[in-house]
């Protein structure tokens, strides 16, 4: 047994005399140092592992696949959100265009109306003042052919008496008369 | 003018490089000496419960494995820290591994896989560490590690399905003459498990250790051309760094293929 770990200290001597057992890998005296160590090492481990580690590591990807889960479900929550207040702003833009474009049609109408009355009042107004026009002429017409006469008559007469003669005033009407149709 | 001072330098090198010339030209090669198990205190007998180098390196990985699992994940917060990424990273790893390899029964072993990951991987890593002792090296760990998972899976085997765990080695989908040829075939596979599931393990991490110090001792012999060893080193230091995580790697997931075994022995 001595002699056996004397030679595994002095391993590497052997080894420079090229000694086939000179591989520390089978030293059997030192097996049993090595396999007793790497028990306490591998229990260690195992309990380091199993009751600290692992649970503790497994509940931090549990918490944040959690995390992950929710912050997913709360930005759909939001986009959903998002959507359907697009829809609403949507359909009030709409609904505020129709309103719009009734109200302009409800207005024209309104005025398309009112300016038809108007332009049959204004016709029937024009109408009126053309036919008092056109009678207020009539009027000035005959006025003015009576007046004609007159002065027709009375430059005849005139004219008879400074050519010397004396003219009948019947005879003078009657020829002004004729001579005013001619 | 860089270039030429580069020349310059290098020709000096050379220069000294021969003048002081290593006194001891021999190869001085002891690529085993590393593996030594020795008392950390003095130089007597090692016993069972002597601190040894080993000792200290296996509980330092109790310790890694205590930093990073446990202060890692101390904060517990929804947004993890770097260490606590590293945790949540080597847990969902191991997790999923088990989940898809043994199936979602296998799940109540988790902590129990979880232990031989962690364990081997911070060992692993801590090997790679200059001056350090790599315990996963030790034919007596790796094996240790592998009786634990072959005793684990027989034993579950045959409490979950008593005797029809023997169905493992009974090729039902095979032609009736060959099943007992099988059976036999199945049987030696099974017992020869532990045996590679522990050497890929050690093999792998002490021919890497090796490895390593022998070119360390290429470059010590060298003088002027050790740069070349040492470029190796670089090299061969990197491909351990990957080893050492897949070493720890196939050592679970054959843990977990083993386990899907005792679980669903059917083929």
């Amino acid at each position: 047994m001595a002699s056996t770990t004397q030679e595994a200290s002095h391993g590497a001597a052997e080894a420079a005399h090229g000694g086939g057992s000179s591989m520390p890998q089978l030293d059997f005296a030192t097996f049993g140092n090595q396999i007793f160590w790497l028990a306490v090492a591998l229990v260690v481990i195992y309990l380091i592992l199993s009751r600290v580690a692992l649970p503790r590591i497994a509940a931090v990807l549990a918490e944040r696949q959690g995390t992950i889960t929710n912050d997913i479900a709360a930005a759909e929550d939001l986009k959903a959100k998002a959507v359907e207040a697009e829809n609403v702003y949507n359909k009030a833009l709409a609904d505020a265009r129709a309103e719009a474009q009734r109200i302009a049609a409800e207005t024209r109408a309104e005025i398309q109306a009112g300016l038809d009355e108007a332009i049959a009042q204004a016709d029937v107004d024009i109408a009126a003042k053309a036919a008092e026009s056109e009678k207020a002429i009539a009027e000035i017409k005959a006025g003015a052919l009576d007046s004609i006469t007159a002065v027709a008559n009375d430059t005849a007469a005139e004219v008879v008496a400074a050519l010397g003669g004396k003219a009948d005033a019947k005879a003078i009407a009657a020829a002004v008369s004729d001579r005013m149709k001619g | 003018m860089g270039k030429i001072f580069f020349y310059v330098a290098l020709a000096l090198a050379v220069v000294s490089g021969l003048i002081f010339a290593p006194q001891e030209a021999g190869l001085q090669i002891h690529p085993m000496e590393q593996f030594v198990v020795q008392p950390l205190f003095g130089h007597g007998e090692i016993s069972w419960y002597t601190p040894t180098n080993a000792t200290l390196w296996l509980l330092l990985a109790v310790a890694a494995v205590f930093a990073l699992m446990v202060m890692g994940s101390s904060r517990r917060a929804i947004v993890p820290s770097r260490g606590q990424s590293i945790a949540e990273l080597a847990y969902g790893f191991v997790y999923k591994m088990v989940e898809d390899v043994a199936g979602k029964d296998a799940i109540k072993f988790f902590p129990y896989i979880m232990t031989l990951f962690m364990f081997i991987v911070m060992s692993n890593a801590l090997g790679l560490l200059p001056q350090s002792f790599a315990t996963t090296s030790h034919i007596a760990v790796t094996a240790v590690l592998a009786m634990l998972v072959f005793l684990t899976v027989t034993i579950v085997g045959f409490v979950k399905n008593g005797a029809g765990f023997l169905g493992l080695f009974w090729v039902s989908s095979a032609p009736l003459a060959l099943r007992p040829i099988l059976a036999v075939i199945e049987l030696i596979s099974y017992f020869v498990r532990p045996v590679s599931h522990s050497i890929r393990l050690g093999g792998n991490i002490m021919a890497g250790h090796a490895v390593l110090k022998v070119f360390a001792g290429f470059a010590g012999a060298l003088g002027l051309f050790s740069f070349l060893p040492i470029f190796a080193i670089t090299a061969v230091y990197a491909l351990e760094v990957l080893v050492a995580f897949i070493q720890a790697y196939v050592f679970t997931i054959l843990t977990c293929v083993y386990l899907k075994d005792a679980l669903h022995p059917s083929h």
